[in-house]
């Protein structure tokens, strides 16, 4: 047997030596006839340059230009290519040292290898640049690169906007599209529309010859791959109101948000102490971020309008009427007795309303008023218990989008806080506390914390009555039209919209005759709330939320101005003005627009830092995040 | 005892040795070439790949060593044991073993990774050898045939379930083993024909392929007409397997893995991003046409060198030779393959056991399929599949485990004197 499968070793060995000639053959054709892949002279080398896309830019709902590119030159080197040339002669012409250039490559090969490009020095400028590109022949090895840094124009909205990093290391390892050393969206737009925005990189052969000169493209360019640039997006911004109110919040800490109703749109959204957003780009960010990190007093980083979390106060007043609304415990007609004060003394009332029935109740902001409101809602008969009354109420609250995170495509967001039954049993003892003793909740105050965004939304559910579209920046993406369906569905609350009209009308009372007098806009009927909310750190937050007209609105926002005392004194004429400006692009009260722009809150911060009144309570939040205080730099 | 150990050298098939050890001194030096670090230029630096290599290859030549040293006949009486052990060893390490790279095919000891898929493979060729040398077992037997290709499909399977597909593959060789001990020599034509129509499936229509098959049948059928009605039948079913590779390549490519999809389509050309998925092959191109026909000279490659080649001390390592010694170089290495091959054939033959015969072939079998594969990939005829280049890729795992290969048949063929026919 084995004899007549002998011969089939000739099989086998055939099979070798015919794989084996395919690849001789093979080998033949790529190396000595094909010259598709072959280079002229052996002295010549492949440089893989990198085509930097350029990233995306971003406008206004006007086409006003809010970011822009500007081109950049990157240094690179291959270590490993590096012959002798005067080093003398090129650290003058980058005007470094010595010890940088030997820092520098030491740090490529490290980094890259020495085989491989490393950024040698990052964003040479223009000038430097220019001088040096004559003399790049003479210092083999190195080459340059153009990328592009970015420029904000206008100089507003860097808190939207946001700024670009370096990758970090994950993620060059998870994406393979980040090398290290490319910048990447950090906060902001830039962040949450960094794939649209980056565009593809491209990669450009090139036919390097013995002395370090481009012959040309390799094989015509054959195996080039265009970069894609980044698409434009059309930002909600109104770039003129936005920079309006970037104007009047100077000097101030807090923050403006400002929404159409109609759509969700955010037309402004202002966070103050601010930085300007062109110290954030390019070779000087990383000295700028530090000492911007550094500035623990006004924190300029952090974005107010999302993150910070105040107790709303009265502005949380007309949710609290729609909720006893459609629970049945509250009508237009119903009349409580305001003594200055709820029976037992606590919440105090501003005043002594006597009798009075809802629609002046919101208008003159009455606590005793709320106080009952919020009793008859957790002494509902529907309710076996007061535990699930307060469930009841949370859900409504919950529907109203405060202590649940709006969905908008901005980074970093907070919930806010709707506290819990759970909370209450952990604090109190479950069976331990009562509704009055959560009486101030009725009131905007006790845990409950919200985002300046949340109360413009909410200003927004009640313009519109009884709806919001989720809040967002973006209008659209290059030439496409469309932006994610979860941005034009609409939200409805758990309150019939039947029970709004009274809200709307106290609110326009506010403005008429009410708390917010004072910033009436001849011409327009405007609907708004003050609110004064306790800070534990030091002066009340000023708070107004508002929108205008009456009916069609076209603008709902909310001012929150930290230690600003009053909701009249401050963000009310700030939300008047903004509204102004908006719906008649000219300001006619010229007196109160001066005040406003030279007035100066800061100092009550400065004050407390200085002369810390109530021992411990004055805490910055940024050195001590607590519970109750106004923010916390989750971040 | 002396005399035994020492009556065994004027046996031992020096040739085989040079070749050996010419490729693995190659393959050191061309891996220097090809991850030279500048800041790190002596050879010896274990801080570095050719360092490490430096050991694995030191390693390997006392592995042969102390393999020459052994007892011929270890390997026959414990081949079962080995097949057994690796085995196990193999469903293992997908419970304890480290992941690397979304496989968990490795066990670490120590700094060393071990990954028993690559180096078990000559267990595995043992055992088959155990078995199909045994008198009674003849290769008509349908039962025999069903016995080994379960010996054989058990490793793959739980190599496999390591995500190894690329290790997977060279078990494959295996089927050259039985084809010498009498399987039938369609299957060699069947699976060419095979590979043919998921190639030619996935290319072409499926419409045309299905008509120019069915017409070839009914040319065959009326060939047959004359014949027996068996034939028919025949007929019949092979054109059923054809359709239905044709129509299932659709259904398989879809349920591919994307990574090995790509593969495929960057192998045929299809639906490639150049930058992207195509840019190993391409890289690899032109780092082998810029070789031209005397190569650029050691350590003078520029485009394998600088990383532009993916893998370029592992898998691609064959890249780096073609740049740097070109044709003439690169053809020489190939043919000192094939003469390797040619070799350990020509010594199976001349064994007087069928245990070292079936051995030896299997060793041929499976270094042909590592050089068809992977050289074959590097010149863009095979799709991307990651298994190294014997002797010449980068790692310990891959390098010992084609020494144990054939060090072991160079042991069982230094013995081949004293086998009673």
């Amino acid at each position: 047997m084995n004899n007549a499968l002998a011969i089939r070793k000739y099989v086998i060995a055939g099979i070798f030596a015919v794989a084996c000639f395919t690849f001789v053959f093979r080998l033949f054709y790529m190396q000595v006839i094909d010259d598709q892949f072959k280079l002229d002279a052996s002295n010549e080398t492949y440089r893989h340059m990198t085509q930097y896309p350029p990233r995306g830019c971003v406008k206004d709902r006007n086409g006003k230009l809010l970011v822009t590119n500007e081109a950049a030159y990157d240094l690179m080197v291959v270590p490993g290519q590096v012959k002798d040339f005067d080093t003398n002669s090129f650290c003058s012409d980058l005007g470094i040292t010595k010890a940088d250039f030997i820092s520098g490559i030491k740090k490529a090969i490290i980094l890259n290898t020495a085989s491989h490009a490393s950024v040698f020095m990052k964003e040479v400028t223009p000038e430097i640049y220019a001088a040096f590109e004559e003399k790049m022949y003479k210092y083999h090895g190195f080459y340059s690169e153009v990328r592009t840094v970015r420029k904000y124009p206008l100089n507003i909205a860097p808190h939207i906007l946001g700024y670009l990093g370096e990758v970090s290391k994950e993620l060059c390892k998870n994406n393979p599209k980040y090398r290290e050393g490319d910048y990447v969206g950090m906060s902001g737009i830039e962040e949450s529309y960094e794939s649209d925005l980056a565009g593809k990189k491209g990669v450009r052969i090139t036919v390097v010859d013995a002395s370090n000169k481009e012959v040309g493209d390799y094989k015509n360019g054959k195996y080039d791959t265009m970069p894609e640039p980044g698409s434009n997006l059309t930002c909600t911004l109104d770039a003129n109101l936005q920079a309006y109110g970037e104007k009047l919040m100077h000097n101030k800490a807090g923050s403006i948000v400002a929404i159409d109703p109609s759509s969700g749109e955010v037309l402004a959204l202002v966070s103050c102490p601010e930085y300007d957003p062109n110290l954030l780009v390019g070779s000087i960010r990383a000295r700028n971020y530090s000492s911007l990190v550094l500035d623990t007093l006004d924190i300029p980083l952090f974005n107010r309008a999302l993150m910070a979390q105040y107790p709303p106060g009265s502005t949380f007043k007309p949710i609290e009427a729609l909720i006893g609304q459609q629970e049945g415990v509250l009508n237009e007609h119903t009349v409580y007795y305001c003594a200055g004060s709820y029976p037992g003394g606590k919440p105090k009332c501003d005043a002594h309303h006597g009798s009075l029935d809802l629609e002046p109740a919101i208008a003159k902001s009455c606590n005793t008023y709320f106080s009952y409101v919020f009793m008859s809602i957790m002494g509902n008969r529907k309710y076996p218990t007061m535990e699930e009354a307060l469930d009841s109420w949370r859900k409504y609250v919950n529907s109203f989008g405060l202590g649940t995170r709006l969905d908008i495509d901005l980074p970093s967001a907070l919930r806010g806080n709707v506290p819990t039954v759970e909370h209450y049993n952990r604090v109190f003892g479950k069976g331990h506390w009562r509704p009055f003793t959560i009486i101030s909740l009725g009131i905007g105050q006790g845990e409950m914390e919200v985002t300046p965004l949340q109360l413009a939304n909410e200003a927004s559910i009640i313009a519109n009555r009884g709806y919001y579209f989720m809040p967002h920046v973006i209008k659209s993406i290059g030439d496409k039209n469309e932006i994610q369906k979860k941005y034009t569905t609409k939200h409805y609350t758990l309150v019939d919209p039947k029970y709004f009209d009274v809200v709307v009308q106290g609110m326009s009372d506010v403005v008429s005759d009410g708390t917010a007098a004072a910033s009436k806009i001849p011409g327009v009927t405007m609907c708004g709330k003050t609110g004064t909310a306790q800070n534990p750190n030091g002066r009340d937050n000023s708070l107004f939320i508002a929108f205008a007209p009456m009916d069609h609105p076209k603008i709902a926002l909310c001012v929150v101005i930290e230690r600003g005392g009053w909701g009249a004194e401050w963000a009310a004429p700030i939300a008047s003005l903004m509204i102004e400006k908006y719906l008649n692009d000219t300001i006619k009260r010229k007196d109160i627009e001066t005040r406003m722009l030279d007035g100066n809150t800061l100092h009550y911060l400065e004050e407390e830092k200085l002369h810390p009144s109530h021992t411990s309570s004055v805490k910055h939040p940024a050195q001590k995040p607590k519970k109750q205080t106004v923010t916390a730099m989750k971040q | 005892m002396n005399d035994r150990r020492s009556s065994i050298v004027p046996y031992i098939d020096w040739f085989s040795i040079g070749i050996y050890a010419f490729l693995v001194l190659i393959g050191f030096l061309n891996i220097y070439s090809a991850v030279y670090n500048p800041a790190h230029p002596w050879m010896l630096d274990f801080s570095q790949r050719y360092g490490k290599q430096f050991v694995w290859v030191m390693t390997a030549f006392l592995l042969a060593f102390l393999i020459m040293l052994t007892e011929a006949s270890f390997f026959s009486v414990f081949a079962y044991a080995l097949y057994g052990i690796f085995v196990f060893a193999m469903l293992a390490v997908r419970f304890i073993g480290r992941d690397i790279a979304g496989s968990h095919s490795w066990f670490r000891i120590g700094a060393i990774g071990i990954q028993p898929a690559e180096l078990g493979i000559f267990a595995i060729n043992l055992g088959l050898a155990k078995y199909l040398s045994n008198e009674n077992v003849k290769m008509a037997k349908t039962s025999v045939r069903l016995r080994a290709v379960a010996m054989i499909v058990t490793p793959i399977l739980f190599v496999i379930l390591e995500n190894e597909t690329g290790v997977a593959i060279t078990y494959t060789a295996f089927i050259f083993v039985m084809y010498r001990e009498g399987l039938s020599g369609n299957i060699l034509l069947v699976g060419f024909i095979a590979i043919v129509l998921f190639i030619l499936a996935l290319v072409g229509s499926k419409l045309v392929i299905t008509g120019v098959l069915i017409g070839i049948a009914l040319i065959a059928f009326a060939l047959f007409t004359r014949r027996k009605r068996k034939d028919l039948i025949r007929v019949g079913l092979i054109l059923g397997g054809g359709l239905a590779m044709v129509w299932g390549t659709d259904f398989a490519y879809k349920h591919l893995e994307p990574h090995q999809r790509k593969r495929i389509d960057v192998f045929l050309g299809s639906n490639v991003n150049k930058s992207k998925e195509g840019y190993n092959l391409n890289q690899a191109e032109i780092a082998i046409g810029s070789g031209s026909f005397l190569g650029k000279g050691y350590q003078q490659g520029t485009q394998a060198r600088l990383n532009y080649v993916p893998a370029h001390a592992t898998d691609f390592i064959f890249c780096t030779l073609c740049e740097e010694w070109g044709f003439v170089g690169a053809s020489f290495i190939v043919l000192s393959f094939l003469t390797l091959l040619i070799r350990i054939v020509f010594l199976a033959e001349r064994q007087r056991s069928p245990f070292s015969r079936i051995y030896g072939y299997g060793v041929a079998s499976i270094f042909f399929i590592h050089v068809a594969v992977n050289v074959g990939m590097t010149l863009g005829l095979v799709p991307v599949i990651g298994i190294p280049l014997p002797f010449m890729s980068y790692g310990g795992s891959s390098l010992w485990s084609f020494t144990l290969l054939l060090f072991i048949f160079l042991r069982l063929d230094a013995n081949r004197m004293q086998i009673l026919k």
